[in-house]
């Protein structure tokens, strides 16, 4: 197991490296950097901005110091420690010295925004993206998980049919169809819920249901297959025959098997959930990370794009390690070497 | 089912009915025919056809044309349906504006006309995205899973490491640089003959290449596994044998035989593939204004959503039926296939 958590883990190092070179290759390529927008500045304030920020070092220098920056970590001591809390994502204090921090992870400052560094950024827009990546993750598995093992348990009633028309009709909306309609019908027309914004409670609600919505249809079609497959194998018939209940047959026998395949799929759900907010966050005006992505990307933001890339690349192959490690435990079978 | 059969008393070979013969394929297309959802979805999206290539005549008015003095008028009969646009008269805010049959927006253009423009960039995209896919996955997948070894292993991971990107992190990033690094290109380059060729094909160019670059992936992959099970058959060896060259094996022998589920495979997918170009439209990277997509019409509709629900909800309609009738098509094209797999994911 430790030997299998190694590989893992050094998989990941080597995936986030190659999508970290593929992102600083691709933003490079675009012609133009950060200040060269549409206030033309002399070409000695350019100089000063571009040597300020570094970006007159040679390309692979700059990655590098980037790359440095983001993984090496520091401890620090003394006054300065204050202004550093911005600079870093994770900021530990130690319980000796004069203000002895842990620090990790500085994605640099942004060229956009002047004074703010691109964790502030994070911290004021990423936990909105990850509250509603989150939740729509949690009510896709709440929805969907127990539709499916209704609609398979009743198999070919009226339930099972409206369950399945509901989960096709599900899938095959996107987010861009779902959530203007949602919008309209319960936030315009019914005035239940607000129209747009973030916050409280019943503001969550559309932007969660339009983005969790065709997941759930997903896992549902998903949770019926699987579930149905598991049901038709012999030791279930032993496990009825034996005379257990009903319900153990189902909960003990039948589902551990039958989740397998539904958590295969969580990680690449999870993974899409969190990066396809950003048409909610359009539509519903949430002030999160996806729009910002898209005016960094325009005016060439590198630590921005880089940062933001990288961490949700991160999220990502976090999640699948964390899967293929469940895996072991649901089902035994599955050797880690 | 034994009246079919006459058996004579005197011992002689049974008769049977005489059955026409028939291919696979016109079996699948026959049990194609059967499936009513999908003759459905195929016969809402010949009509999308007809509407895109016929746009001119149809539409009743020109795509651009923009009209002051009807900003924001509407129809009678859609402030009825959507029952917060109360027309001017009745003390509400909205022009009443009977010329435009679905309403105008907000700087007065036609909103059917641009629907009907808008089929154009939805299907061509549908259509056209599919074959840049396959060939770009086949391709991948052939080399990769026939030759095997280290080239096998190196296009394996990557394809790995492909997932773990964020897939619409990296297709905003794409139509960044091509959209962004076209503008700055010298004539005579080869970078500014695509940037040409996709202004004059009103920026579809670029979408074609960003949504094939970031989902050639799947198709590697099914199209590697079908090799892998393909290259161990006899006739493969058979072809080694005799001294064939590779790439006869590869494209007269592996090919046909593993095209089916790829094809599949890609009707399956082309509904995203639609969703990834409103998707585009919609943040401002898709195509060029003011050519009408249904995406940017969504986003610039969903703005004003409380006071002209119309402007969002029509394209929004439209794209809803268009991704329908495809996955009803695909549904059904793999049930007729391959009805083994009929009911499954």
């Amino acid at each position: 197991m430790g030997k299998f958590i190694l590989r893992r883990f050094l998989w990941m190092v080597l995936v986030l490296f190659v999508v970290s070179l593929i992102t600083f290759i691709l933003m490079r390529i675009i012609p133009g950097g950060p200040f060269t927008g549409e206030k033309r500045l002399p070409a000695a304030t350019l100089a000063q901005l571009n040597a300020k920020y570094r970006l007159d070092r040679p390309l692979h220098i700059q990655y590098l110091s980037f790359v440095e920056g983001v993984i090496i970590p520091r401890v620090t001591t003394g006054k300065q420690s204050n202004y550093l809390d911005h600079e870093y994502l994770i900021n530990v204090r130690l319980p000796f010295g004069d203000r002895t921090t842990f620090r990790w992870m500085n994605f640099g400052p942004s060229y956009n925004s002047i004074g703010r560094t691109v964790n502030d950024i994070f911290r004021e827009h990423l936990p909105i993206s990850m509250q509603l990546g989150f939740s729509a993750f949690t009510l896709s598995i709440l929805i969907g998980v127990p539709l499916g093992i209704i609609s398979a348990l009743k198999r070919n009633t009226l339930i099972d049919y409206l369950a399945m028309a509901v989960a096709v009709l599900g899938i095959s909306v996107p987010v861009i169809i779902m959530a203007p309609i949602l919008q309209y019908i319960f936030g315009v027309q019914l005035k239940i819920v607000p129209v747009s914004g973030w916050g409280n409670l019943n503001q969550m609600i559309l932007p969660v249901v339009a983005l969790g919505a065709s997941n759930s249809a997903l896992i549902a079609r998903l949770t019926r297959a699987s579930l149905l497959q598991v049901l038709g194998q012999d030791y279930i018939r032993t496990a009825r025959a034996k005379g257990l209940i009903e319900r153990l047959v189902i909960f003990r026998h039948a589902m551990k098997n039958a989740l397998i395949p539904i958590v295969t799929v969580l990680g690449p759900t999870l993974a899409y959930l969190l990066c396809g907010t950003f048409v909610v966050e359009t539509v519903f005006g949430i002030p999160g990370m996806g729009k910002f992505f898209v005016t960094s990307v325009t005016g060439r933001d590198y630590q921005v794009i880089m940062g933001t890339v990288l961490l949700l690349a991160m999220f990502l192959v976090l999640a699948n390690t964390i899967v293929d490690i469940l895996y072991t435990f649901i089902d035994p079978r599955i050797r880690t070497d | 089912m034994s009246e079919k059969v006459s058996v004579s008393p005197s011992n002689q070979i049974p008769q049977f009915e005489k059955v026409r013969p028939t291919s696979l394929t016109a079996d699948a297309f026959h049990r194609l025919r059967k499936n009513k959802a999908a003759m459905l979805g195929a016969v809402i999206i010949v009509m999308n056809i007809l509407v895109a290539t016929f746009a001119p005549w149809i539409a009743p008015k020109k795509y651009d044309t923009v009209s002051f003095k009807d900003i924001n008028g509407t129809p009678t009969w859609v402030t009825r349906i959507f029952s917060n646009m109360k027309p001017i008269e009745h003390g509400g805010y909205v022009k009443i504006r009977e010329g435009y049959l679905l309403g105008a927006d907000n700087l007065g253009r036609d909103l059917l006309s641009r629907i009907i423009y808008g089929a154009r960039i939805s299907l061509t995209v549908g259509l056209i995205t599919p074959f840049i896919n396959l060939t770009l996955g086949l391709l991948i997948g052939l080399i990769a899973g026939y030759r095997g070894g280290w080239l096998d292993n190196v296009t394996m991971r990557f394809v790995d490491i492909m997932y773990a990107f964020p897939t619409y992190l990296l297709i905003i990033l794409l139509m960044a640089v091509f959209r962004l690094g076209a503008s700055k290109l010298e004539p005579g380059s080869l970078g500014y003959f695509f940037s040409q060729l996709d202004a004059s094909m009103g920026g579809l160019l670029f979408i074609f290449i960003g949504i094939g670059l970031t989902s050639w992936m799947n198709e590697a992959r099914l199209a590697r596994g079908q090799v892998l099970s393909v290259r161990e058959n006899d006739y493969i060896t058979a072809a080694i044998a005799i001294g064939a060259p590779t790439s006869r094996i590869i494209f007269r022998h592996i090919l046909p035989n593993i095209i089916g589920p790829l094809i599949i495979a890609e009707t399956l997918a082309i509904p995203s593939y639609i969703a990834y170009e409103a998707f585009l439209s919609f943040i401002g990277l898709g195509v060029n204004p003011p050519t009408p997509s249904w995406g940017g019409m969504i986003a610039d509709g969903v703005v004003r959503i409380q006071a002209y629900p119309n402007h969002a909800i029509f394209p929004a309609l439209a794209l809803f039926i268009l991704m329908f009738a495809f996955n009803f098509l695909g549904d059904g094209l793999r049930d007729a296939f391959d009805p083994t797999l009929r009911g499954r994911d």
